[in-house]
């Protein structure tokens, strides 16, 4: 199983696939990650829901100021060009359609493109949707960066979500630690496969139908840090 | 004469009652008006539900005023800590002694920009076929399903920026704007604390980011980080 990809070879897949001039927002955890592996060449304005379009890295006090915070409340630079707007201006990004694609964590997509990524069904902690369910419902391309089976061992994609949902039908692209999965209208799809793991067993790791494309690959990323 | 600067805190929260709306500006570290939430704690005033973007940003001074008791609803689009350890509301909340509406960050901002504008209600494509949109009215248009959202207004909105000038215009630093902007147009008294109270004239027309014709008492006060 050594071919199974780590948190920053995820990242790296995922920003591959983010085009020159993309306006994107990078959920918390791996997806934020994608930022550091953006293709040489390219320019990608990074949203965040806070009130900012073209953030930069995280910064010292002494860089950003504590008043210049991304959405989990790091301090962050901004690149030239950028801008600062209010919560509602950000949102109308969102939900309008503006952003060419984000970029979520998950705990589980369905065969037919459900996303369930907002409550992790634990009634003792107070619930928490944030941005989730307006990012999901409102950028142009919604794609999802998770692990490919739960630490139990239990697939992540699944036939039906049993985890609440945060939209319906809505995600393209999967990237896993095992492989790209697309969401087509003949179920989930392979696109790339870790090297080392065959389509027998990536299937036996997905709770729903998988067929391989007629052109899938390998998923190979470059060893990295 | 136009002349909105108050001399101390408790003047700015003054007519502030028991069974207020409150509206909290503050995103992560940035637009909370701290020194402001001291003075309504400092108040005694009770059963306020608080309408605030997140409630679980650490050093919090919402925490206090839910500790204290004086909350009884809390609309927010987080309310969830970052630790283990269970946060005063979750304590209060899984006690079944404070109120939760979890409301999408988009929708939540949306909401209150609806009540500043004068719409009661609005159809948004967020949240539709969620838990989040249970028993909520829903209508079609051009073929795609929409949720209708009602209006929030407040009594009191109380923000953070940077500037301000007598006749209450702001102006923020980084993204201290978040849901402050919205909220300045949403409550029958709004409230901003400022580092710098401006000379006259001194924030020029083109940098008002915020119109005082939304704000209603202007007060310098440091930052209690």
């Amino acid at each position: 199983m050594s071919g199974l990809l780590t948190r920053e070879q995820m990242a790296w897949r995922a920003a591959q696939d983010i085009p020159d001039g993309a306006y994107v927002n990078l959920g918390i955890g791996i997806p934020v990650l994608a930022a550091n592996y953006i293709v040489e060449g390219r320019e990608v304005c990074i949203h965040s829901e806070n009130g900012i379009v073209g953030m930069g890295p995280t910064a010292s006090e002494a860089e950003a100021g504590r008043d210049l915070v991304d959405a989990s409340g790091n301090m962050v630079t901004l690149r030239i060009g950028a801008a600062l707007f209010d919560s509602a201006s950000s949102f109308v990004m969102i939900t309008g359609g503006h952003l060419d694609m984000t970029l979520l964590g998950a705990f589980q997509v369905a065969a037919n493109g459900d996303l369930a990524n907002w409550d992790m069904m634990r009634p003792e902690r107070g619930p928490l949707v944030g941005g989730a369910m307006d990012l999901a419902a409102g950028a142009k391309s919604v794609r999802v960066i998770m692990e490919h089976v739960t630490r139990e061992g239990l697939p992540r994609l699944v036939e039906t979500c049993g985890y609440p949902l945060t939209a319906k039908g809505v995600v393209e692209r999967i990237y896993t630690n095992m492989a790209v999965i697309d969401v087509t209208p003949e179920g989930f799809v392979a696109r790339e496969i870790a090297p080392g793991l065959g389509l027998e067993e990536l299937a036996a790791k997905t709770g729903a139908p998988l067929i391989a494309a007629p052109d899938c690959g390998v998923l190979s990323p470059p060893a990295l840090s | 004469m136009i002349d909105k600067r108050v001399a101390t805190a408790a003047d700015a929260v003054a007519g502030i009652r028991d069974g207020a709306r409150l509206m909290i500006s503050g995103f992560q570290e940035a637009g909370m008006p701290r020194a402001l939430l001291d003075a309504v704690l400092d108040t005694g005033v009770r059963n306020l539900t608080i309408i605030a973007v997140g409630i679980g940003s650490v050093g919090s001074r919402i925490y206090a005023l839910i500790e204290a008791g004086r909350v009884a609803k809390v609309i927010s689009s987080s309310a969830r800590g970052r630790g283990q350890a269970l946060t005063p509301f979750e304590k209060l909340w899984t006690a079944g002694k404070i109120e939760l509406e979890l409301v999408p960050q988009g929708t939540l901002v949306e909401r209150i920009r609806a009540g500043g504008a004068g719409f009661p209600a609005y159809y948004t494509p967020v949240g539709v076929g969620t838990k989040l949109a249970e028993g909520k009215e829903t209508r079609e248009f051009d073929g795609r399903e929409y949720v209708m959202e009602t209006a929030l207004k407040a009594d009191m909105t109380l923000l953070r920026a940077d500037r301000a000038d007598r006749w209450g215009n702001l102006r923020y630093l980084g993204t201290q704007a978040n849901f402050g902007h919205a909220m300045t147009t949403a409550a029958t008294v709004t409230v901003a604390e400022v580092r710098e109270i401006a000379a006259d004239g001194a924030i020029a027309p083109g940098d008002v980011h915020t119109s005082g014709i939304f704000v209603n008492r202007v007060i310098e006060l440091a930052d209690l980080r």
